[in-house]
This record gives structure tokens, C-alpha cells and sequence, in this order.
């Protein structure tokens, strides 16, 4: 039905949208870190969907962004730096437990972010 | 808008940020800032290096006067062409910077005192010890010297503190080292003081153990009395072969020191007995004793091609980033190749187109303590000579990370900067007041040597170049291709009386001053000798008819000279490979005296069987220190515990930690006099132990551990020994652990747990000039690079790299030359 697919299409470009700025918005090392919870907040206000689809959907797109970016360095690394990195945070050397609190720290910012900018715009 | 909703998910939203952007202290260490750290656009992911990547790149900077090519080799050591010298230095900082950033300004950091900066209190000793010891301040002494009479040099550094800064500008955030990210701080612009204070930390790196040495030994000797003291710490070692060989013939010396007429009594202290000792504690830090080196030339008259060859490997601690970065410095004045240290200009130990240089620390004695009496505690007055006399305020302020400056107050004296008083005292220096006196304070030449030494073409601009280097005192190895070899001893080193700076002296009569400076003229020194080789492996550089006190026995190791002086003696028709085979050498001299003394002494049908087998153990041992050799370690447990055994009981009762004797105490004792009336164990009142007693004693006790050790399959040396190299904050996950290569104390091969050659360099003085080098590291300082520790697994197995040294042309074409990096002015 029509309002399940636009349902389902907002989700997909909120998702997307969030990830393409989020990783725009990283390659400018002056700007801090979680400057991606901007963006995010606004994509939550100008893509309206229900709390927990834009939730899901800011957390998805973050979260996945930096879990391929991980993954893709990782590989071309060799696994050399997250080997030692995994063993100086207390992961017991596990390259899989690094990427996925990497993974994990981007979706729930992620997440709570697109959130807040749910429950920022006008209630219809 | 839903009120609730929103504040309640932005507050949580703006408390995750908060969260994940600060750090945090766990266990007492300070996590990274984990949002930071983690984020793949701006954390350690950025770190992480491709496997293949490239190194070309074009950089344009407007401080060149001209254009300058480097070429990098599949080792990432770079070979710098520039049209003029500044600008090859200019290069230089910037590559130095590119790959070791972090490690320069770590280092310097340290250096200057500044560590709880960044690192929070738990630094602040070390920073307030470094203070007072006047790191700072001959850092800017050496400062103001070069601004106000070396022009030439401070072009030089100044053109070097362009290039790191050139660097830091286009460095972007999210590129920062990795362990800025971990520590949580940024870097500092560069400045020509911070080379400076490079230097300082290497001259307190080979002079700087005296500050602790000092107060040990004068503690050792209150507490033992001087006759005692006299038998178990001596300066005459019954086997030394000197730098210089004995029979020499000194001239007549300029300088006559005087002995005080008080010495005997107040400085010496012959008439005191025990005094007591009233603190608990352990021995503070103190540069490695083991900080030294071996070198040597080899004539023609002794290698197969006819030609001269140098050898040269500096001992110091195993780090990562390495202390040292390779490579090659071309100019139209030189073409220069080496060891270079991150942190100052020019190659440190090398070759160029006509000669070779190689250093070995001196050990002389350049830092002295004198007790000061203040007027009051306002310590404004000192007496000096029945005179009351003003002192000077230095005031030097330490920042602290979360936690208020502190600020240190230090009374400058005559004689030096007031190092220990009540506000700044340990066990050591027992609330005592103490004025250090050292040749560090002064301005240091150091660039000067080296710029001269890598631009030498011949042996008289060898001789130029060092005779300017005063402090830390070295000993200069050189061969040309044109056949010379020479070693000489040089520094600014104090004309001594016997034994005068081995304790604290009197601060209150000049009568204990330092008397003059032994001019260069009279330094050790030999030039192309019958015997056909130079070399130093840190022994006393000569016998005692010579007419100056060099200080105590423990900054003279004995036994590796003993083992190279005896090879080369016998080797002709030598190669490089011969070289590189003697540099790794294993074989250990002093178990070659040892061991039988130690027999001499046993009576194997009083010992436990298991003692017997451990004995064995060690009799069937060919006396080489190799990896797997389980001789090695019976024998060092063995010989450790029966010292132990017999002068434990001497140094037990003090409770403060003592002097150690040195091995060629005992060593020379048993061979020379079976009743070693030391050998008694002065606590068990009611029996005399004597030297075969403690021996057994000893081997008993050393077979419980070794028994211990072959149970968990620890008993290979190498195993046991766990060389590891360790990265400057100690973090094992960075670190290199458990190296299986063996050596050890007294062997030419130096390498203990943590600390032995650093750089191994083999030159042979061929036309073309054919080297052979490595260190224990690699070029890159980033722990997510594959050039981060490269050659550490073939330094282990002693293995060596053909080190490339080759005009412009040639170097491009040469299949090893992998990246080119282009620096242009426009």
C-alpha cells in the first residue's frame, strides 16, 4: 500500500542521508568528532517519521557508516593498529569486539540524536 | 513539539557526547576520549596505515631557497639531494616530523620537565628532579651561546625548527599521531631550545647516573665505614686493557690537582665507623648503567681488501619509535649517511664520501655535589669560605594536568643550581642541602661536532670537529680511505685528585673545587698504531699512570674491551662480515674468569643433587650467551646469588638501598686470596663463614630458582632473559616483547632485558663506501604502520642491511628506491 512504502522509503533515504552527511560532515578534521549529531538532528526534523523509525534510522546510518568505514581500514591495514588497539582497551585483543563497539558508539549517537530531532518538530 | 520527549532525549543526547569526549580515570590511568578515539574519520582508525602505500608527494615551501629531492628507499629511509645545506636541514626537520613526531616532542618533553603537563601528577619527581638539576638551564646557556657567537649554527637550527614547523602547519586534525589521540594533548611548535634540550637529555643519558650514583656511594660509605668501603668498592681492576694500551707514556701534565688537607677526614671520612641510616625506600631513577657502546677501526694492515673498516653500536635503551632514524643528507659541501636523532640536525654517527665516525660514551666523571650551609631557610646566604654569600633565585613553574602549577624556587650557587634542600629531597639525599656542579650547565657545541664530522674529508677535520665537544665526553672512533684510524677521548673532563667527586664534598671550602679542565691536548688519544686497530668498549681509557682521576671503577666496564681488544688482536685478512660477526658476538669473557673461580671454591660433594646438576649444567657450557643456551643461565643465577651471599649480609643492614659491589671485586678477590675475610657473614655472630661457605650457600640457592625456571621450560636464556623493546610509555600492546636473541652485561653482543645496541653499523672504506647497518625499530614512528618495527626481527637474528649510499643519478634508477617526495620554494 502506498503509506507503507512511503513509510519504508523515508526510512531508506532517512538512513542514507544520515550516513552521506555524517561521512561529509567527517572529512573536515576542525570540526569535532560528533558533529554528526547535527546533521542528524536535522535530517530527524526535515524527513518525519515515527520516533523509533527515526531513531533507528539515524542510528543505522551512522552506526553502519563507521562500521564499514572500520571495516574497510581495518583490511587495508593488515589489522596491524587494531590488534594493538584491541589489546590496550581492555577487549583481550579482539579485532571483532574493537569494530563493533566502533559500530556500536556511532548507532546509539547516532540514534539519540535522529531522536531528539524527532520530538523537535511541530507534532502535526 | 513534545516538550518531555525533547528535553529529556536532547539532554541524553548531550550527555552521551559529554560521555564519549572526555577521558576518564580507570585503575589510575587516564582512558583516551572514547567517541574521539574510536570515530573512523577522526580517531585511531586514521592511524592505520594502508599496507601499500605510497610515499610520493609534492610539497611546496616558501622557507627553500631552492628545490630539494628526496628519494625514499624500500626501507623508508630517505636520501635527501638539496642544492644548499639549509635547505637539506630544512628537509630534514620536516621528515623527522612526517615520521617521528611524536617522539620529538615527547622526548623534549621530558626533557624540559614538562611531563605533568600532559600526564598529570604521577610525573611531577621527574619533572622537579630534571628542574633542579638545570636541564632548562643549560638548555638555554647553550641557547645564548649559539645566538650570540655561532651565527653558522644557529642558521642551521634555525633552518631544521623550520622544517618541523613547516610540518605542523599543513598537519591536519585528524592526522595527528596516534599517541596524541591516546594521551589526550596536541603538539607544540618546534623551537631551536628544544634541540637543545634534546641534547641535555642525551648528555644526562651517559653523564647524568652520577646524581644518583653520588649520593648512593657517599650513604655506602657512612654506612660501612671507609675501610670496608675501601676493599669492596675499588678502583683497581687487576684485568683492565685500556683504551689506550698500557706502557703508554702520558706527557707531563699542565694540571696539578691538590688534594685538600682536610680531605682525609671530611671528605674522605677515613675516621668514621657505621653511621645509621633511617629511611625506607627504593633507588629512584637513574639513567641505565649499561648506557655505553662498543667501537673500533680496523687498518689495512688487517682486512683482506686493504682498506680501513669502522664499526660502531651505541647501548641504550630499546625504544619504539627507535632513538635513531636513518639517512642520507647530499649538498653540494658533503654526502653524508647515518644514525640521525629526531630532535637535531645533521647525522649523529655515519660516513660520508671519505670518512667514518663512530662514539662510545667515556664514563668520565662531570657532575659533582656539594653540601651547601644556609644562613637560614630562606637559603638567601651560603657560607663560602668563612664568607656569607648571596645566592640567586631561579624560579622554573611545572603545570599539572587537573591540578594547581607548582613552582620551584632554586637557590643558584657558586657551584650550581641548589638540586636537593628541604623542599626537594628522597632517601638518597637525606634532607641534606646539595649543589650539583656538571659540565652539562655549561653551553654545549654538540651541532657544531657534527656538522663538522659529516662534512670531514680527511683526519685533521676529524680532529677540528671533536676537539670542540665537551659534554657528554666520548670516545671518537675514525677511519678515512685513505688508511687512517684514530680514537680519541673527548670532552671537557675535570682535572681530579684521587678520588675527588666520587662523593658529596664540602660546599663551604673552594679548596674542593674543580682545580681546571684538562686541555684537549692531553685527552687520550691514538693514531694509526703497530698493532693495526682503535676501539672502546666504555673500559678506563688508561692505565693509572696517567695523571688524572677518571672516577670510579662502576663507570668502567671491564670485560667487553677485555673480548674485543683479544679477537682483533688475532683476526687478519678481516671482511665485513667478520665485523658484523664480532659485533654479535656472544662469548663471555668475565664466565671465562669466573666460572673457574667460582669451581675453585666448591666441593661439589657437599651440594644437594640437584645443586650438582645445576653445576654441571654450567661447567658443560661453552661459554657463549646464545639464545637457547641453558648454560648461560645457570650461570648467571649461580654467580648472582653467591655475590649475594657474600655481601649481602655487609649491605643488608642499611635501609636504604646501597652501592652494589662490582663483579671484578669478587672475581679478582677469589682469584688472588682464598681468605677473603669479607666472605664472613657478620650476622650470624656465632660462626666465621668462609668464601667456600658462601658459595655453596649461594648455588643452593640459586638451584631452588633454577629448578623453578626449568619447570615452566624458562631456562633457555633467551627465554629467560625476555628482551623486549618497549615503547616510550611502556604500553606493552605497542611494545615488541620477548626477542629471542641472546648477549648480555660484558659481552660485545650488550643486550639485556630492555637496553643493549641500538644502532649497528659496519663501514667498510671502500671507493664506493660499502655499509652495512640496522637498529631495532623502524623508520615510521606510527604503531599502525608496517614500517613501525621492521627490523627488529632481523637485528635479533643479527642480521644486517646493505645500507644505500649513492650519488642522485644512480639513486633513482636503483631498484630499491621506491617514492619520490619533491620539495619545491614556488
Amino acid at each position: 500500500m502506498k503509506s507503507n512504502q512511503s513509510v519504508v522509503i523515508k526510512f531508506l533515504i532517512g538512513t542514507i542521508v544520515s550516513a552521506l552527511l555524517a561521512y561529509a560532515i567527517g572529512i573536515y578534521g576542525n570540526l569535532p568528532w560528533w558533529s554528526f549529531v547535527i546533521s542528524n538532528f536535522i535530517v530527524a526534523i526535515l524527513i518525519v517519521q515515527s520516533p523509533w523509525k527515526a531513531f533507528l534510522s539515524g542510528a543505522l546510518g551512522v552506526g553502519l557508516l563507521w562500521l564499514i568505514l572500520a571495516l574497510i581500514i581495518d583490511n587495508q591495514n593488515g589489522h596491524l593498529l587494531s590488534s594493538k588497539v584491541a589489546n590496550i582497551l581492555p577487549l583481550k585483543g579482539s579485532t571483532t569486539a574493537l569494530i563493533a563497539i566502533t559500530a556500536f558508539v556511532g548507532f546509539i549517537l547516532g540514534g539519540l540524536s535522529s531522536l531528539s530531532g524527532s520530538f523537535a518538530r511541530k507534532v502535526k | 513539539m513534545r516538550i518531555l520527549p525533547f528535553i529529556v532525549t536532547t539532554l541524553a543526547t548531550v550527555g552521551l557526547i559529554f560521555t564519549l569526549n572526555r577521558q576518564w580515570n580507570l585503575g589510575g590511568n587516564n582512558t583516551p576520549k572514547i567517541g574521539y578515539f574510536l570515530s573512523p574519520q577522526h580517531g585511531f582508525w586514521k592511524n592505520a596505515e594502508k599496507v601499500n602505500a605510497n610515499f610520493d608527494a609534492s610539497i611546496i615551501a616558501g622557507e627553500l631557497k631552492g628545490n630539494v629531492d628526496v628519494y625514499m628507499d624500500e626501507r623508508l629511509v630517505p636520501h635527501i639531494y638539496a642544492e644548499n645545506d639549509q635547505d637539506a636541514y630544512f628537509v630534514q626537520g620536516f621528515l623527522h616530523a612526517k615520521f617521528r613526531l611524536w617522539q620529538m616532542d615527547f622526548q623534549t618533553r621530558a626533557a624540559s620537565g614538562r611531563l605533568s603537563e600532559v600526564l598529570g601528577s604521577r610525573t611531577l619527581v621527574n619533572d622537579r628532579k630534571f628542574r633542579r638539576l638545570g636541564m632548562v638551564y643549560g638548555a638555554e646557556e647553550t641557547e645564548k651561546y649559539i645566538n650570540e657567537h655561532n651565527p653558522g649554527m644557529k642558521e642551521t637550527v634555525d633552518a631544521y625548527t623550520a622544517g618541523v614547523n613547516a610540518y605542523l602547519k599543513q598537519l591536519s586534525p585528524e592526522d595527528l599521531p596516534f599517541e596524541y589521540k591516546l594521551l589526550n594533548y596536541e603538539p607544540e611548535q618546534w623551537t631551536p631550545k628544544k634541540t637543545y634540550l634534546f641534547l641535555m637529555l642525551m648528555s644526562y643519558d651517559l653523564t647524568g647516573r652520577a646524581s644518583v650514583a653520588d649520593l648512593q656511594l657517599t650513604n655506602t660509605r657512612d654506612y660501612l665505614g671507609y675501610d670496608l668501603f675501601e676493599k669492596m668498592y675499588t678502583n683497581q681492576q687487576d684485568s683492565l686493557d685500556p683504551i689506550i694500551p698500557k706502557e703508554t707514556v702520558f706527557a707531563s701534565p699542565s694540571i696539578k690537582p691538590i688534594t685538600p688537607m682536610s680531605a682525609d677526614s671530611l671528605y674522605l671520612k677515613k675516621n668514621n665507623s657505621n653511621a645509621s641510616v633511617v629511611v625506607d625506600g627504593a633507588t629512584p631513577e637513574s639513567p641505565d648503567k649499561n648506557n655505553g657502546s662498543n667501537n673500533w677501526a680496523v687498518s689495512g694492515s688487517k682486512t683482506k681488501s686493504g682498506r680501513p673498516i669502522l664499526c660502531s653500536d651505541p647501548h641504550l635503551g630499546l625504544n619504539l619509535p627507535s632513538l635513531w632514524y636513518e639517512m642520507q643528507i647530499t649538498t653540494p659541501t658533503h654526502s653524508t649517511y647515518g644514525a640521525s636523532f629526531p630532535g637535531s640536525p645533521a647525522v649523529i654517527i655515519g660516513f660520508n664520501d671519505n670518512i667514518a665516525w663512530g662514539v662510545t660514551n667515556a664514563g668520565r666523571d662531570v657532575l659533582d655535589y656539594y653540601e651547601l650551609k644556609f644562613k637560614d631557610n630562606t637559603q638567601k646566604e651560603y657560607l663560602l669560605n668563612g664568607t656569607w654569600t648571596p645566592t640567586t633565585n631561579r624560579q622554573e613553574i611545572i603545570k599539572v594536568k587537573d591540578s594547581a602549577d607548582v613552582v620551584e624556587n632554586i637557590a643558584m650557587t657558586y657551584w650550581g643550581p641548589t638540586m636537593y634542600d628541604s623542599h626537594f629531597k628522597d632517601e638518597q639525599s637525606k634532607g641534606r642541602n646539595l649543589a650539583v656542579r656538571w659540565t652539562g650547565h655549561n653551553a654545549s657545541t654538540s651541532v657544531e661536532t657534527f656538522y663538522k664530522l659529516n662534512r670531514a674529508k680527511n683526519y685533521d677535520d676529524y680532529i677540528n670537529a671533536i676537539s670542540l665537544w665537551k659534554c657528554p665526553g666520548q670516545n671518537f672512533v675514525f677511519a678515512s680511505k685513505t688508511g687512517d684510524i684514530a680514537i680519541k677521548q673527548q670532552g671537557s673532563f675535570v682535572a681530579r685528585w684521587d678520588r675527588q667527586g666520587d662523593f658529596i664534598m664540602p660546599g663551604i671550602d673552594s679548596s674542593y673545587d674543580w682545580q681546571g679542565m684538562i686541555p684537549n691536548e692531553e685527552n687520550p688519544m691514538m693514531k694509526n698504531p703497530e698493532r693495526g686497530f682503535v676501539s672502546s668498549a666504555n673500559q678506563k681509557s688508561v692505565d693509572s699512570t696517567y695523571p688524572y682521576y677518571l672516577g670510579t671503577a662502576s663507570s668502567f666496564p671491564l670485560y667487553r674491551g677485555i673480548s674485543v681488544n683479544k679477537r682483533l688482536a688475532v683476526m687478519n685478512q678481516i671482511t665485513p662480515i667478520d665485523m658484523q660477526g664480532l659485533q654479535t658476538d656472544n662469548y663471555n669473557v668475565f664466565a671465562e674468569v669466573a666460572r673457574p673461580a667460582l669451581n675453585k671454591f666448591t666441593d661439589l660433594s657437599k651440594l644437594s643433587p640437584d645443586a650438582q646438576r645445576m653445576v654441571n649444567e654450567m661447567n658443560r657450557w661453552d661459554l657463549n650467551n646464545n639464545a637457547n643456551s641453558k648454560g648461560t643461565t645457570a650461570f648467571k643465577i649461580i654467580w648472582d646469588s653467591v655475590e649475594y651471599a657474600v655481601w649481602g649480609d655487609e649491605i643488608a643492614g642499611s635501609k636504604i638501598p646501597l652501592t652494589k659491589p662490582e663483579a671484578f671485586v669478587l672475581v679478582d678477590q677469589m682469584n688472588r686470596d682464598s681468605n677473603f675475610s669479607i666472605a664472613d657473614d657478620i650476622r650470624t655472630k656465632d660462626k666465621i663463614e668462609t668464601l667456600k661457605d658462601q658459595v655453596q650457600l649461594g648455588i643452593e640457592k640459586a638451584t631452588k630458582k633454577l629448578i623453578a625456571l626449568e619447570k615452566e621450560n624458562k631456562l633457555a636464556w633467551a627465554i629467560f632473559k625476555a628482551t623486549s623493546v618497549n615503547h616510550l610509555t611502556k604500553t606493552p600492546a605497542l611494545s615488541r616483547l620477548n626477542l629471542s636473541i641472546g648477549g648480555g652485561v660484558n659481552i660485545i653482543n650488550a643486550t639485556t632485558e630492555n637496553h643493549g645496541p641500538s644502532w649497528r653499523m659496519v663501514v667498510h672504506l671502500t671507493d664506493e663506501i660499502e655499509a652495512y647497518g640496522l637498529y631495532p625499530g623502524g623508520q615510521s614512528g606510527n604503531p599502525g604502520s608496517p614500517y613501525y618495527d621492521t627490523f627488529i626481527d632481523s637485528w635479533a637474528a643479527g642480521k644486517y642491511y646493505r645500507l644505500l649510499f649513492l650519488p642522485k643519478a644512480k639513486l633513482i634508477t636503483n631498484e630499491r628506491t621506491k617514492w619520490r617526495i619533491q620539495f619545491k620554494n614556488a
